[in-house]
């Protein structure tokens, strides 16, 4: 039993990174409908500007954190300038393959300025073990969960409650009609590219702590996994980023605990499929009609 | 339409034109080896940007599992020709490479296919993933090692087969676009709701156009198993199923003749940037995000090399003695 | 028309970039080496930490008079750890920029793939790591005539460390954290099922990349075993014994030489890093020639770190075609391989070794124990 529930405190915690990583990803693909590759190498550029601020200025982990946040924001902003907004009307397909592009470039010049060797991340807190009875769980699982938690509630205040939250969701319904409102569609796409930045480099830097491991290649396969977990709940819908990042973690974690750890990537493929078929618009998503 | 009429007869020109005019570099050496591999390259990536284009191209469906049915292919010729090492035993790998990659994309296809834009991409991707680590996890395909040894195809030279591939899956496929299920196929891109009342069964033709690729695809693979002789899971991850895209959309979706021209240029541009160790993918993808920019619609946007239009462009100049603006087909 | 003419002039400004990089021709005076390793993708770590040995290995060439008297000419390219990418880099290597010798590339499976190329070509191909037993020899058993390798094939790791287990540390079971995505590891685990005498508890997976491993540790915590048999490299195996021994998993953990990088102690703390034992191509704590102790010394005053196992088996390997082309008295592929055939007594950093029959190096292993991230013990195993 006691196994049980630590594999799910598990599953949790690891959940809870890819939910971290897939808010920003949701948000971004919310806006402009971009699978946006980048996002997961953003995500290793905060881990990396974390590490830096850490090892190089001796930054204590919160002074560090938020420069990082603010840095990648601003990068997040120039990438969507520079090589997102010239392709504003071009095909869905062309931006992607934009994304692509600017995805290998973050992580050749990474590799060319940093090697690609794995390098040890700081420990800027003191890892603390909580243990009950046999139960164990580490203050940085907690900082990650309620961290995910702060930021998905944070965030559903801005789109919800904010002016550049409502601008956020009228450009993401009709880009067109939300411009002939008066909304400055341009930075509401900015700021959406800055808060979705800042969040995958928050992700970073925790994920590097907790982890105490980074390396140019560590964006792949969790920028892959959020955007999963983004479908997987609803992709637009923040709350759908954090059940559907939730949902891949525990998922995982059980099929590891059942033996089968190698079929772990093939067995989230596989519900995310039979998922999709069932309900296209993933767990939270409504379904739309689509109108002729 | 007669078999042979003067477009067609012009194809087979530049066909046997172009056969002879690499043979003739080979056979004076100025094709060496190195050239000859990276031309074999080329043609297998022409063939499974083809394959893709049809898929995402013509019948509209963004697919991003391309890879997978290519591992299909590889792994079909690897194990029966490391098995059987004869012409006969290479052409039974391709022929069940084709089989096994018709079944799964016709299976996966059927239900998949009524997912749209990155909602398929996202299901095809996962489809390819499950394959590969199917495959990593497997006896009969050695697990992460792979397969190596595979024989060398040596009835004749590689180049000539890859060639003679080429030729075979483009008429296949353009005929196939020009036929009328293709012109289904077409319209769904154009607007699947208007093409659906028009009593087009559009899950019928997505699915043909996705097993049609999903065939190619492993014809490609069964190529490179053998020209390359070694296999491995790895070789057909996410990143090979995005180096395809790449050609497609670089090339211009829905353009053939684009295919070809992006794998040629890629092909170049990948072989000189080889000299360049550690700077070549940070000038590879800068490269493909700046032409991304300037020219979004890929090099040749959906215009087609035509022989036909080449022929009546020459037919109105001589009757009207003005110039007509380029053929551009939508 | 201006977007078009922009394009042209980016386009040929990156094939000329592209063009710029060609050396053209060789003269007499040099020999060339040319790098065949992984330098972008999946496993660019391996590659890049090879280079920088290779790279220093021709920089003390040269500096001390090159080989015969002719300075080496290293030509290093890219194979984007793309195995067929690998075939055509080591095809241009040996056709267009016609190297005497290559080094690389890293993984067995890039090996095998550039085996045809080498072969047609008659050039010699140096792995610094491509372990699989079958890199050197065919399915047959015949051996590869131009491939070569510095490192220790699999069976001969997973060996030694199956002994080490049940005599030093008189383990009876064993519980297997096997990597399924990576030949390396599936290769030592196959070689040390064979030879350990106890039993096998469980075999838990990974795939490399992974960074969480609370799920198979929390598994095979309460399971009743000995030791932990970890083949992998120090990037996932600094993660997981960071996390098993925070969980309170104390058995001792046996690894292979894929161990051998300092990061492993800093992903892991070094507090963590008690009773872990693995292969070692070198340690201070043992026999190390003045050699060993040379090129620690300068690879640190070269890139400002310890060198790590990929480090020193791409030094050695341009070290042991040195040897070769010194023994050959030639600058010529097809010498430089029979004479590589023939090394015997070859002072390597990582070893004093021998090439057998199967092209493998003869070389004695020292199974190195880590108490909190330090040296503690080291043991010579010789080869059988």
């Amino acid at each position: 039993m006691t196994g049980i529930l630590q594999q799910l405190i598990n599953g949790i915690s690891l959940g809870s990174i890819y939910a971290l990583i897939a808010l920003g990803y949701t948000m971004v693909y919310g806006i402009i409908k971009l699978i946006n590759f980048a996002h997961g190498d953003i995500y290793m550029i905060g881990a990396f500007l974390g590490y830096y601020f850490i090892n190089e200025y001796q930054l204590s982990f919160l002074p560090a954190l938020l420069l990082a946040m603010i840095i990648s924001a601003f990068l997040g902003v120039v990438i969507e300038f520079l090589a997102y907004r010239p392709l504003r009307n071009s095909a869905r397909i062309t931006v992607l393959i934009t994304a692509i592009g600017v995805s290998f470039l973050i992580e050749n010049v990474m590799i060319k300025l940093f090697t690609a060797n794995s390098r040890a991340f700081p420990q800027a807190i003191e890892q603390q073990k909580f243990t009950f009875g046999s139960l164990q769980v580490s203050n940085y699982q907690l900082i990650i969960i309620v961290t995910t938690l702060i930021l998905m509630t944070l965030l559903q205040f801005i789109v919800q409650k904010t002016k550049m939250g409502k601008a956020m969701r009228a450009v993401s319904v009709d880009t067109d009609a939300a411009m002939l409102m008066g909304i400055n569609v341009n930075l509401t796409i900015s700021f959406t590219f800055a808060i979705g930045s800042a969040l995958a480099a928050a992700g970073g830097v925790l994920i590097g702590l907790y982890y105490n491991s980074i390396d140019p290649m560590m964006g792949v396969v969790p920028g892959l996994k959020a955007f999963i977990a983004a479908v997987l709940g609803g992709i637009g819908l923040i709350p759908g980023a954090v059940v559907g990042g939730l949902f891949i973690g525990i998922m995982e974690t059980v099929v590891s605990a059942l033996g089968f750890s190698v079929f772990k990537d093939a067995f989230v493929y596989g519900i995310l499929i039979i998922i999709l078929l069932i309900k296209p618009s993933g767990l939270l998503g409504k379904n739309v009609k689509e109108k002729v | 339409m007669k078999l042979v009429n003067r477009h067609t007869f012009a194809w087979l020109i530049v066909i046997v034109i172009s056969f002879l005019a690499i043979e003739g570099l080979v056979s004076v050496g100025i094709l060496d080896v190195f050239y000859e591999m990276a031309l074999v390259q080329i043609g297998i990536n022409i063939i499974l940007g083809i394959g893709l284009n049809l898929i995402i191209g013509v019948s509209g469906q963004f697919s991003l599992g391309h890879a997978g049915f290519m591992a299909i292919g590889a792994y079909s010729v690897g194990i029966v020709y490391l098995d059987n090492p004869t012409v006969t035993g290479f052409f039974l790998g391709v022929l069940l490479g084709l089989v096994l990659s018709g079944v799964v994309a016709l299976l996966i296809g059927i239900p998949t296919l009524r997912l749209k834009g990155d909602y398929l991409a996202i299901a095809t991707l996962g489809v390819s993933e499950i394959i590969r680590i199917a495959i990593t996890n497997m006896k009969i395909t050695n697990g992460a090692a792979g397969i190596s040894g595979i024989p060398l195809f040596d009835a004749i030279p590689m180049r000539q087969l890859v060639f003679i591939f080429v030729v075979i899956v483009t008429i296949i496929v353009v005929n196939y676009v020009r036929s009328s299920d293709g012109r289904a196929t077409l319209s769904i891109r154009e607007n699947e709701i208007a093409a659906e009342s028009m009593g087009i069964n559009t899950t019928k033709y997505k699915v043909m156009a996705f097993v049609i690729g999903a065939m190619t695809a492993s014809i490609a693979g069964g190529l490179y198993a053998s020209y390359f002789n070694t296999i491995v899971p790895t070789n057909f991850n996410f990143m090979k199923s995005v180096d395809i895209l790449i050609i497609v959309v670089f090339g211009g979706i829905g353009s053939f003749t684009g295919t070809f021209v992006a794998a040629l240029v890629l092909g170049i541009l990948n072989t000189l940037l080889q000299d360049v160790s550690d700077l070549r993918m940070i000038i590879y993808s800068l490269a493909l995000i700046i032409i991304m920019i300037f020219k979004p619609s890929g090099l040749l946007g959906t215009k087609e090399f035509s022989f036909s239009k080449l022929f009546s462009k020459k037919i109105k100049k001589a009757k009207k003695g003005g110039s007509t603006d380029g053929s551009v087909r939508n | 028309m201006k977007k078009k003419l922009g394009l042209l002039l980016v386009l040929s400004s990156v094939l000329l970039l592209g063009a710029c990089g060609k050396e053209s021709g060789s003269s007499s005076d040099t020999i060339k080496i040319g790098a065949n390793l992984e330098l972008s993708g999946a496993v660019a770590a391996y590659g890049d930490a090879e280079l920088q040995g290779i790279k220093l290995a021709v920089k003390e060439i040269n500096a001390d008079g090159g080989i015969d008297g002719k300075k080496i000419e290293l030509v290093s390219k890219d194979n984007k750890s793309d195995t067929a990418e690998a075939a055509s880099v080591a095809t241009s290597l040996a056709t267009k920029d016609k190297v005497s010798a290559i080094v690389g590339p890293a993984t067995s499976g890039a090996v095998k793939a550039s085996i045809p190329a080498v072969t047609r070509a008659k050039v010699p191909l140096v792995t610094p790591s491509g372990t699989d037993d079958a890199v050197t020899v065919d399915a047959k058993n015949k051996v590869q005539e131009y491939i070569f390798r510095t490192c220790y094939q699999d069976s001969f790791q997973g060996i030694t460390l199956a002994n080490y287990a049940s005599k030093e540390l008189s383990a009876k079971s064993a519980i297997i954290i096997g990597d399924n995505s990576s030949d390396y590891a599936k290769g030592l685990t196959k070689s040390f099922k064979k030879q350990f005498s106890g039993k096998i508890v469980d075999e838990v997976n990974f795939t490399s990349g992974d960074k969480d491993f609370q799920a198979i540790l929390t598994k095979i915590k309460n399971m009743d075993f000995d030791v932990i048999y970890l083949p992998g490299y120090y990037n996932e195996a600094g993660l997981i014994i960071k996390q098993a021994r925070e969980m309170g998993i104390t058995q001792p953990i046996l690894g292979a030489d894929g161990f051998g990088d300092a990061e492993l102690i800093k992903l892991a703390d070094a507090k963590n890093v008690n009773d872990v034992y693995y292969t070692a191509h070198f340690s201070t704590k043992a026999d190390a020639t003045d050699k060993t102790k040379d090129f620690i010394a300068a690879f640190k005053k070269e890139y400002n770190k310890e060198p790590s196992a990929f480090n020193a088996l791409g030094y050695d390997s341009v070290y042991l075609i040195k040897k070769a082309a010194e023994d050959a008295k030639s600058t010529e592929p097809a010498k430089i391989t029979t004479a590589l055939a023939k090394v015997k007594g070859f002072e390597g950093v990582t070893g004093t070794m021998s090439i057998d029959k199967d092209h493998n190096p003869e070389k004695a292993a020292v199974v190195v124990q880590l108490t909190n991230g330090e040296e503690s013990k080291a043991t010579i195993v010789e080869p059988k």
